[in-house]
């Protein structure tokens, strides 16, 4: 081993660092080489004085307190205000937000039909499939007359109530003649308008104790409907012109 | 996230090497002031960290954030300490103090300046390894660990670093008063 591999080993073995093989070689370089005693014990004397000069320096007493304090803050200010509150916050705003979707659903449901959605969409699909089948050649009327007094007598006979009938030309819904259809299982008059080139069929039945299956208006494979209730009858008007006419047939029609 | 049980452990396993958290700031930033901040702000983000640290020693944990904490301050705030090999400037003056101390004063405390001087007057790279070595006890190892250097390199840096302090205490030895003249040759 020469001097100068062993100077780097020096400290090594001066902090008991060098595994047993390197530290055995070491002491045996020293036995033969007096620089490197004088090193050695040179350096163990400033680690002596070193230590005797006790240059460790504790923290200042009030440091731990500080940071404390400090975590503290951290912890209100990063943690409860922008990771815990906003989670409660998102909580409270999703509970919120699903509460108001369940009352505007269920809500709508009983409002406007106060029956289950279900037959609500059948008794809807019966009107549109019936005023789609009479818009097919030979359906619209079974009464061609666009004279309420022939329209209005024809239904006699053919059902358990008198279906008020107005001609509405000077409103702007010629009447065109009236059908019956079957609705809900039983049979029902319509009263068919027409709107320029368009068709309106207007079902009319005595109206039921409870609320109507129906939503007051609605559209569906674009036809609009709009349904009210009015001298003791219900209306259902179906047809593919605007919400705007519809409404104002119905409003026509409660006169 | 933070937990009520981060704040037990960090204040069981972190807060009890705070000592050895300032004396490595307190030598690398060579202020007492500095290190205390600098200190501080390391713990807290130690503190943020805790959650990660999975190991079982929390020491070397702790010193190679504070490490990293002072190379980013001193980057930030002196630059120049990060690249000065050896301070004669601090080695002079301290030559200059240590002749105007009186001889009443107590030959430890005279001693035990110029040892903190010549420390001081090493560069950042050999003082912190001295420091963690001689001051904290730390083993190679764990010197490796906390600077993120080969254990290789942190015995031959100890050893420039001692030949260092050594070259500055030795003309020192004698109380003469002849001042920075006769410590030009160190």
């Amino acid at each position: 081993m020469t001097c100068e591999i062993s100077q780097a080993l020096l400290h090594g073995y001066l902090d008991g660092e060098l595994d047993p093989i390197r530290a055995e070689e070491f002491e045996r370089h020293l036995e033969s080489c007096s620089p490197c005693i004088a090193q050695l014990e040179e350096q163990e004397s400033l680690r002596a004085s070193l230590r005797a000069a006790k240059l460790y320096e504790r923290a200042p007493a009030g440091l731990a307190k500080k940071i404390q304090r400090q975590i503290a803050n951290t912890e209100t200010e990063s943690d409860y205000q922008w990771t815990w509150v906003p989670i409660f916050r998102w909580i409270a705003a999703s509970a919120v937000i699903v509460l108001l979707m369940a009352i505007t659903y269920f809500g709508a449901q009983r409002i406007l039909s106060g029956k289950p959605g279900v037959e609500q969409t059948a008794m809807m699909s019966e009107v549109i499939d019936a005023h789609v089948r009479s818009l097919q050649p030979g359906h619209l009327t079974d009464v061609l007359s666009t004279d309420q007094h022939t329209v209005k007598p024809w239904f006699n006979g053919k059902l358990d109530y008198v279906p008020p009938v107005k001609d509405l030309a000077e409103n702007g819904f010629p009447l065109v003649g009236g059908r019956l259809d079957v609705l809900d299982g039983r049979s029902v008059a319509v009263l068919v308008y027409g709107r320029r080139k368009h068709y309106i069929s207007v079902f009319v039945w005595p109206a039921a104790a409870n609320d109507s299956a129906i939503p007051a208006t609605g559209t569906r494979n674009g036809f609009q409907w709009n349904y009210s209730r009015a001298h003791g009858m219900e209306f259902c008007a179906i047809s593919d012109v605007s919400a705007t006419d519809l409404h104002d047939l119905a409003e026509l029609l409660q006169e | 996230m933070l937990e009520p049980a981060d704040r037990q452990r960090f204040e069981r396993l972190i807060l009890p090497h705070q000592d050895a958290a300032f004396n490595l700031a307190r030598w690398l930033l060579r202020s007492r002031a500095d290190a205390e901040d600098v200190t501080q702000d390391a713990l807290v983000r130690a503190f943020r960290f805790i959650a990660g640290f999975h190991g079982t020693d929390a020491r070397t944990w702790l010193l190679q954030i504070v490490r990293n904490a002072c190379y980013s301050w001193l980057e930030k705030n002196r630059r120049a300490d990060l690249t000065t090999e050896f301070d004669e400037t601090v080695h002079l003056q301290t030559q200059g103090q240590a002749t105007q101390t009186p001889e009443a004063a107590a030959v430890a405390s005279n001693e035990r300046e110029r040892l903190m001087r010549a420390l001081e007057s090493l560069p950042a790279r050999s003082r912190e390894v001295l420091v963690l070595r001689e001051l904290e006890g730390c083993s190679y190892k764990e010197i490796a660990t906390i600077t993120s250097i080969p254990i290789g390199t942190v015995m031959s840096t100890l050893a420039r670093g001692r030949d260092g302090l050594k070259r500055l205490l030795r003309p020192a030895s004698g109380t003469d008063a002849g001042g920075k003249e006769v410590h030009r040759d160190v």
